[in-house]
């Protein structure tokens, strides 16, 4: 019998390397998930996804039908086209989740996410930055003589692009909100 | 109609409208207000346990042996956390278990209270679903919620977490309704797939049925109907562990259970198959062995009413979604209709090539000497019992998959042990609430010593309720499955798998009160068996077996169905790197 030879900290010989793998590409795919607003509905999506080991790049919850009790759970998540299939299937049989729609397959869709950026500097950079966000239609919400804080709504890719811009000219600190999402279309 | 009455006594109500008859419990200071309701009522039978872990596999041997949920009353923290190996077992095995504890008064939630712990969190990931009731008002319809949710769809274990001042308060009590549930799975089939397994079905030349339990869980109509289905079209058939008893054992189609250490034929044919009929079953990594290498050239049809389970390991080509039972009766309906064809002439040929490997006859063994073979141990208890009104329970490990291959199942319903999670220790528990469902059927639980004593405090609980229930264990003084393992994996280091300062068996039952056997010798096992079954109380059987026996066919861990192990001459170096990391 040969000794086991497995290098400290590899996958390489991880029980899951012998699956076969449908396809190796990884999507990214937006999810909207009605909920019972219930004690531990939150937790229970968030343990699925941690117990599984799946991805959560973003997660954003509120109530969204006060006297049906129905909160509106928009997750972003990364994964082959196999592991996104068993999410929405693993998501659908939690008892209070009511609906599962994949915003990605099921036509088009806007997605939106709020973010805001305090950005602090003086003389040209502190012109600059005010002058980037009117091209990008962001608020200034906040002023001091030498800071601002930015309200900016769009498309993730569009936040992230004015994070980029602003990094150069001072940026302090960003809170973002995670992506909200509807299908487009009456329906 | 609504009633005003305390927490408490609304627990009880509902569980008597549910239609309970037995609960398993323990009871503590944060379920008192529920005990004391208990006290003053005949309707419901409690079943005082030794611990909360037994309350859990006593209630999933009956919910297993009777197709209704168990019931289990335990108290805050300690009573709770022990409740966890129990749910997570039925939660693997989709049982459905309704487990209610108590919790501290609702204004010391948070506050690190004597007994206190987050049951809700704790349970979350091994339960169904939970709830934590905060008002009394909510109380009976939650209740009656959790019995509905434990029951549909896919079973499983649910829990409800009442604190002290809940039972105590006043709230209104509502009767059970159906329909207020939004949770209703769907449980009729896609007609155009059903259509598209009837035609595979009629021009299949190596067909194979694959099924779970998922048939079992769908009741006994599914059996039937599964039954009728290999009648009409004559495929063989084999069975996951936790589906034996879905197709007699005695019936002409059936090739034994499949799987790590199922049979040579069953393994060949799943392996060899053009078309593979998987009825409630999940492809497990028990199961498929090497995914890469299972089953390549099959056409695969997958039943099953939970969507997660459909393209999770293995991808299918006709997924149906529904319960076993309705789709079996549309698929019936459809083949007939289609005019009941096959492919005879190939099926025929296909059962040529499936009766040359059954005669390799990979369950054959010796018995020499004096010395039992654990094989013949179970042989003999199975030509002994067979005829008898007879349920099995088993513990995890070696002696587990030899009652697998050597006992016979030829009702569903008959057959406990933990599958998904392999929990030591399932099988004395589950004897007693099988016992408990039917006082007056042989209740038999196959042991081994190791897993054997994880739970034998329950003995006590079989000697107070008068329970004869039959603890056959074969004693190898061995961790046998384990053992195995270090034999084929570890160089044959035997670490800490072995039995050392084992208790004698036969005072140990004689201290309980119950009847102690010992059998050492091949030529008085049978006397010994029919003293056991002759002895009207519980015993506890110590069948002295052959220390190192292995489990054979074996699958190695990241092998395929076609390169199974049959005895100990395969053995040398077949498990290489890549398939000693699985488990």
């Amino acid at each position: 019998m040969s000794p086991l030879k497995i290098k400290k900290g590899s996958s390489s010989h991880s029980a899951y390397n012998l699956r076969p793998t449908f396809s190796d590409v990884q999507e990214r795919h937006t999810l909207a998930v009605m909920v019972d607003n219930e004690a531990g509905v939150l937790a229970r999506v968030i343990g699925l996804f941690s117990g599984r080991g799946y991805n959560i790049e973003s997660l954003t919850v509120a109530e969204v039908d006060h006297e049906g009790h129905l909160s509106r759970i928009t997750i972003v998540t990364t994964g082959t086209p196999q592991v996104i299939e068993q999410i929405k299937a693993q998501l659908g049989r939690i008892v209070p989740v009511h609906e599962v729609h994949d915003l990605t397959v099921e036509g088009p869709s806007v997605e939106r996410e709020l973010a805001l950026f305090k950005v602090a500097g003086d003389g040209d950079k502190r012109i600059e930055a005010l002058r980037l966000a009117e091209i990008f239609r962001a608020n200034v919400v906040d002023s001091t003589l030498n800071s601002f804080v930015f309200e900016i709504t769009g498309a993730p890719d569009k936040i992230d692009a004015f994070a980029d811009l602003m990094r150069p000219l001072g940026l302090q600190e960003v809170a973002r909100t995670g992506v909200a999402a509807l299908a487009r279309g009456a329906e | 109609m609504t009633r005003q009455m305390t927490g408490a006594k609304i627990v009880v109500q509902a569980l008597k409208d549910q239609g309970v008859d037995t609960v398993f419990g323990y009871p503590g200071g944060a379920v008192l207000p529920i005990y004391d309701e208990i006290f003053q009522q005949n309707d419901i039978r409690h079943i005082l346990v030794r611990h909360e872990q037994g309350a859990t596999h006593a209630a999933e041997g009956y919910a297993r042996a009777t197709g209704k949920p168990g019931v289990v009353l335990v108290t805050s923290g300690p009573g709770a956390t022990n409740a966890v190996t129990g749910l997570t077992d039925a939660l693997m095995d989709s049982i459905p278990i309704v487990v209610l504890t108590g919790q501290v008064p609702t204004f010391m939630i948070g506050s690190d209270a004597f007994q206190e712990a987050d049951t809700v969190g704790i349970t979350r990931p091994c339960t169904k679903h939970n709830w934590l009731v905060k008002d009394t008002d909510e109380l009976s319809g939650v209740i009656h919620e959790a019995f509905h949710v434990a029951i549909s769809g896919r079973p499983g274990p649910v829990l409800i977490d009442i604190p002290k001042d809940v039972q105590f308060a006043n709230g209104s009590y509502s009767d059970p309704k159906p329909a207020a549930s939004h949770y209703h799975p769907q449980v009729k089939g896609d007609m155009a797939e059903i259509e598209k397994l009837a035609d595979a079905i009629a021009s299949a030349k190596r067909p194979v049925f694959y099924t779970g339990g998922g048939v079992i869980n769908s009741g006994p109509a599914a059996s039937q109907l599964l039954r009728e289905l290999v009648d009409a079209t004559d495929f063989p058939i084999t069975s996951t562990l936790m589906g034996l008893g879905c197709y007699p054992a005695s019936g002409k189609n059936w090739l034994g259970m499949l799987g790590m250490h199922g049979l040579y034929e069953a393994n060949m044919a799943m392996h060899d198959c053009d078309l593979m009929i998987n009825i409630g079953a999940r492809f497990d990594d028990r199961i498929t062995g090497r995914i890469d290498a299972f089953s390549p050239k099959s056409l695969k049809a997958h039943i099953d009413i939970d969507p997660s389970s459909i393209n999770k390991v293995i991808r299918v080509d006709i997924p149906i979604l529904g319960d076993v039972a309705h789709v079996l009766e549309d698929l019936l309906k459809v083949w007939k209709a289609k005019g009941r064809k096959t492919n005879k002439e190939a099926v025929q040929k296909w059962w040529g090539q499936i009766k040359d490997w059954r005669a390799v006859d990979c369950l054959a063994f010796t018995q020499k000497g004096k010395t039992i073979k654990p094989q013949y141990a179970l042989a003999r208890l199975e030509e002994l019992t067979k005829d008898m009104d007879r349920y099995i329970c088993t513990e995890v490990g070696q002696h587990q998959m030899w009652a697998a291959q050597y006992l016979g199942f030829e009702d569903p319903n008959r057959w406990m042990t933990s599958g998904g999670l392999g929990t030591m220790g399932y099988g004395t528990p589950a004897s007693i609430g099988v016992q408990v469902a039917h006082p007056d059927a042989l209740v038999i639980n196959v042991a081994g010593e190791a897993s054997w004593l994880m739970n034998m405090q329950e003995m006590g609980t079989a000697v107070q309720y008068r329970l004869p229930v039959k603890q056959f264990i074969m004693n190898n003084e061995r961790l046998g499955m384990v053992r195995q393992w270090q034999e084929l994996l570890h160089g044959e280091r035997y670490s800490h798998s072995w039995s050392e300062a084992l208790p004698d068996f036969v005072k140990l039952a004689e201290a309980f009160g119950a009847k102690g056997i010992m059998c050492d010798n091949a030529d008085d096992l049978d006397e010994a068996i029919k003293e056991m079954l002759a002895y009207d109380g519980p015993v506890i059987f110590d069948c002295l077996v052959e220390k190192h026996e292995n489990c054979f066919p074996m699958i190695p861990s990241g092998k395929a169905h076609n390169e199974m192990l049959l005895g100990e001459a395969d053995t040398q170096g077949v498990i290489d790197a890549k398939g000693s990391v699985l488990v």
